[in-house]
Parts: C-alpha cells; structure tokens; sequence
C-alpha cells in the first residue's frame, strides 16, 4: 500500500513538473513571439526579407502544387463510389470542393509550410545558436530577434495565404480532373452544382486560417531554434520539435477558428443556416 | 592605480544545476592585455560572455565604464557592446553573407557612415589583417580556418572598439598562423588604445601577448572554499609560480588525470 502511495505520489509530482514546464516553455513563447512583433517597427528587419520570402514562398510551389493536386484527386476516388450510388455523382464536386477550400487546402498549406521551411528555419538558426552566430549579430548590434525572426514571421505570414490559394485551385483542379475524365461525370452540371455551393465566406476563412497558422509556425520553429540545444543533436532536436509542435499547433488553431468562424457566421448572417 | 574599466564583482554563474562560476571578484584597467587560462570546462568562454553582456550573472554585477549592465535597458546594452569587438572561437562569420558583408555587418547596422565610407573601412581592417582585396566575394565556407579567424578580427576592429575580446584566438590553427594571430592582437594594441582580454590554452600566446595572467580552475576540482582564481599576476610570476595545479597547466602534464580517466573507465562490479 505504502509503495502504491508513494508511486502515486510520485507520478503527481511529476505530472505538476511537467505542467509547470509547459506553463513556463508558453510564458516563454510568448515573449518571444511578442519580440517578434516588436521587430515590425524596425527597418533592420526587412533588410532579409526578399531572399527569406523567396525561400518560404517560391521554394515551396513545387510541394504545395503536387500535394493540392494528389488530395483533390484522392478525396474524387474516395467519395465517388458512395455519390454513384445514390445517383449524386453530378454533386461530387461540391463536397470535394468545399473540403478542399475550407479544410483540406490551408491545412495542407500549413503542414507542407511547417515540414518544409518551419524544420529548415528551426536548423538554420540553431546552428547559427551553435557556432555563435547570433551571440555574433548581438555584439555587432543587431536584435538577433529582430534580425533573424521578423522577416521569417512576416514571410510566413504573408505568403501561407497565396500558397494556400495554390493549394486550393490544385485540389479542386485534381478533383475535377478524376470526376470528369475519369469517372465521366457530366462536366456542365458538375460545375453548376459547385459554383452554386461555396461562396465568399468559404473562400474568406480558407485565407483567414492560414495567417493565424503561418505565424503559429515562424513563432514556434523560430523559437525552437533560437534556443536549440548544443551539438548537431540538439540541431536534429530543434528541426523535429519544430514541425511536431507547430504541426499540433496548426490543427488545435484549426479547430479553435473553424468553430469561432462558424460563430461568426450564424451571428452575422442568423438566417443563412436555415436556407441551405 | 585608477577605476577599473571592466569590474566583475561576487559573479556566480549557473546554468540549472550546473554552477561553473563562483564568486569571481576581477578588476580590469584600462589599456591592460589580460590572459585567461585554465581547462576546458573551467568557465573562460563564459566569463568573457558576462562581460560583453550577452550572458546575465546569476550573483553578482558586471561593472563596464561605471554601468552595471544587468541594469541597463536592452538598447543601453547594445550601445555598450559596441564599445567591445569580439573574436569568437570559431570565428563565428554570417554563413549567407560575403567577406565583405560580413566585416561591413556592424557598420551598417548602427546607420551612421554611408556605402562609400563603409567600402573604405572594410578593405582598410581587411588589410589591416593581411588579407587581400579577393577574398571579399567569399562566403565564409570558402576560407581556411586562419583566414576566418583574421576575417573575424577585421569585423570585430570595423567598430573601432575601446575593448576587445579574443576567445581562443588560435585554437586549431597551425604553429605560423597562431603567430600570425598573435602578431595581429600585438599589432591592434600598438595601433589603438584597446584594452584587450584573450581566453586562451596556448601558453605561448600568453607569455607573447598578455601582460597579465589570471588562471581559473574548475570548481568541480575545488576544495570547499577555495577561491576559482587560482592566480592573478604577470606572465613571468606565473612561470615562476610553485602552486602545483598552475605548474600542471603550464607545463602541459596530465599527472592525475591519468588514474581518474582509469577509474572512469574501469568496469563496475
């Protein structure tokens, strides 16, 4: 019984350190996210951000185009048998359609952002945290904050959205591909059936989800890499809890903004709902 | 004697459990070479990021000029650290950026002097270190690790600063090139009035360059209550010092570390 206890209270003691670190890495994050921001005012933060940009940006269309174009085309296969069925093969494109500029192509865009270029930025600054580059840009200075972290912030941020775009018309463009030439779904009504479907406000909160999801990402992969452990392990370390932490991040964002916009939406448009 | 430029004051520094420095007490006049020797581990590097600022003391203060800089602003303590120019160990250049760009860094970020101004005075610290106008273009990844370190005295001399900082200045490099390297320290304390610290191993860097030696000892190899400064002195008193743990590290000899690597690696029963 005395072994039970003392294991029990072992295992609380632990569980009240973990949650203690957990208040103390977010306390942390924070600061570091609002340092970020911070760095905004100042001019030495845009000094990097064309060839950041064009790292985060334009690296990222080959990825973004192939995976918004294989999911349109995977979601096709998936729902057609059931849609064939119940004689709603003409509907398939809205339910691919809407999943696609609601759910799947900001998540995606999010996720191919946070593997590709969130685990680089995390590498890149903890070796630069290693070989004491930012101690370096610190005694020449530069806010290493503003210097490093601003312009992937603000990179991430502005392009998430047009990578997102990308994404999108891939998906329903893969989507399309596989019910029309393939499954020879009537391409006329297939397409009146989904320009009647999704309207602005599913449009607008497919762009709204990605801001708050690019900078969930530079915050965290920056933050991760600035305070890197030493050693090419604590780099690998840095690279892998950069993606697994904002990849988490992204789908708790996700879910905490798709029931805010929802919210929103009965709020301002009350009778909308009853009328679908 | 005059106020002592750089005055560290009971600086204890620990790192979670970790202590490695212990109520050092150090006062450092303007002008002067100071060499910090000591093992691997023994808190050399970590002194030197105290008293640039980059790193806060757990105990105690660091006064530079007079400021006690764990109580300056974060712009204050910018404003502070370009008084210092640092040569880091591994010289620590901007991996994306040029030789040029590199050496033109803390120019351009204090805004003050234009492109023209800025060109002069880097091909001018770069001479200054015995490189030559083509290596500019280079990026860092193109340079032996002597032409790095020197690239890495150039951009810490860009700033004209009062203080420099050397942290292991020829570690790695071969025999020539670390006098090269001290030449150059040698060289900067004739041409400026710079006072400058140098964490170092090399003994011959030492007995060259300093004109004072303060040797710091692990406090995991300390008996209770023993200072970490083990000695503070002239190069020649330390040559003639009799403490048995200075002559060690002065003559290179492992002694006593043989039988505790033995018993590290002696298996347990």
């Amino acid at each position: 019984m005395a072994t039970v206890n003392s294991e029990v209270l072992g295992l609380g003691r632990w569980g009240r350190r973990k949650i203690a670190d957990a208040i103390v890495d977010l306390g942390d994050l924070s600061i570091f996210a609002f340092q970020i921001c911070a760095g905004l005012c100042r001019r030495s933060s845009y000094t990097t951000l064309l060839p950041i940009s064009y790292s985060v940006g334009v690296r990222s269309i080959p990825v973004v185009t192939i995976t918004g174009l294989f999911i349109g085309m995977v979601l096709a296969v998936q729902a057609y048998a059931e849609f064939y069925h119940l004689g709603l093969a003409t509907r398939l494109g809205q339910i691919i359609n809407i999943s696609v500029v609601r759910e799947l192509g900001p998540v995606l865009a999010a996720v191919m952002l946070a593997g590709r270029v969130g685990s680089a930025m995390a590498a890149e600054l903890a070796t630069m945290r290693i070989t004491e580059q930012i101690d370096a840009l610190a005694c020449l200075g530069a806010n290493p904050v503003h210097y490093l972290g601003t312009p992937r912030f603000l990179a991430s941020v502005l392009l998430i959205p047009l990578l997102t775009i990308l994404a999108n018309f891939m998906g329903v463009l893969g989507g399309a591909l596989i019910c029309i030439d393939v499954y020879h779904v009537e391409s006329h009504h297939y397409w009146e059936n989904v320009r009647g479907y999704i309207g602005m406000w599913d449009l607008m909160t497919g762009l709204i989800k990605p801001l708050f999801f690019g900078a969930a990402i530079a915050v965290i992969c920056c933050h991760r890499g600035f305070y890197s452990e030493a050693g090419a392990e604590g780099v690998g370390r840095a690279a892998t809890r950069a993606f697994v932490l904002s990849f988490i991040a992204v789908l708790i964002l996700d879910f905490f903004l798709a029931m805010f916009l929802n919210n929103l939406y009965d709020y301002l448009w009350p009778q909308a709902r009853h009328m679908l | 004697m005059s106020e002592a430029l750089i005055s560290l004051q009971q600086v204890t520094m620990q790192f979670g459990t970790q202590r490695v420095l212990h109520a050092i007490d150090l006062d450092i006049q303007r002008g002067q070479t100071l060499g910090i020797i000591g093992e691997s581990g023994c808190g050399k590097t970590v002194l030197l990021k105290l008293i640039i600022g980059l790193l806060q003391p757990t105990v105690g203060r660091v006064i530079f000029d007079g400021n006690d800089l764990g109580k300056l602003s974060e712009r204050q303590l910018t404003q502070q650290r370009l008084r210092f120019g640092f040569l880091f160990q591994g010289a620590a250049l901007f991996d994306s950026l040029s030789v040029y760009d590199n050496v033109a860094f803390g120019l351009r970020a204090q805004g003050r002097k234009s492109e023209t101004e800025i060109g002069e005075i880097v091909r001018q610290r770069l001479q200054e270190v015995g490189l030559p106008p083509s290596v500019l273009d280079k990026k860092p990844a193109e340079l032996s690790g002597g032409m790095k370190k020197r690239v890495g005295l150039a951009r810490a001399l860009a700033l004209d600063p009062e203080v420099m900082l050397y942290d292991e200045p020829t570690t790695g490099l071969d025999p020539i090139m670390t006098d090269v390297i001290n030449e150059l320290i040698l060289q900067t304390r004739r041409r400026r009035p710079v006072t400058s610290i140098l964490v170092t191993h090399e003994m011959k860097t030492v007995n060259k360059v300093s004109d004072r030696v303060v040797m710091l000892y692990p406090l995991s190899r300390l008996k209770p209550g023993e200072p970490q400064v083990l000695f503070d002195g002239t190069p020649d008193q330390l040559r003639a010092c009799t403490d048995p743990r200075v002559r060690q590290f002065i003559e290179g000899e492992a002694r006593d570390r043989l039988q505790e690597l033995a018993l590290a690696t002696e298996p347990r029963p």
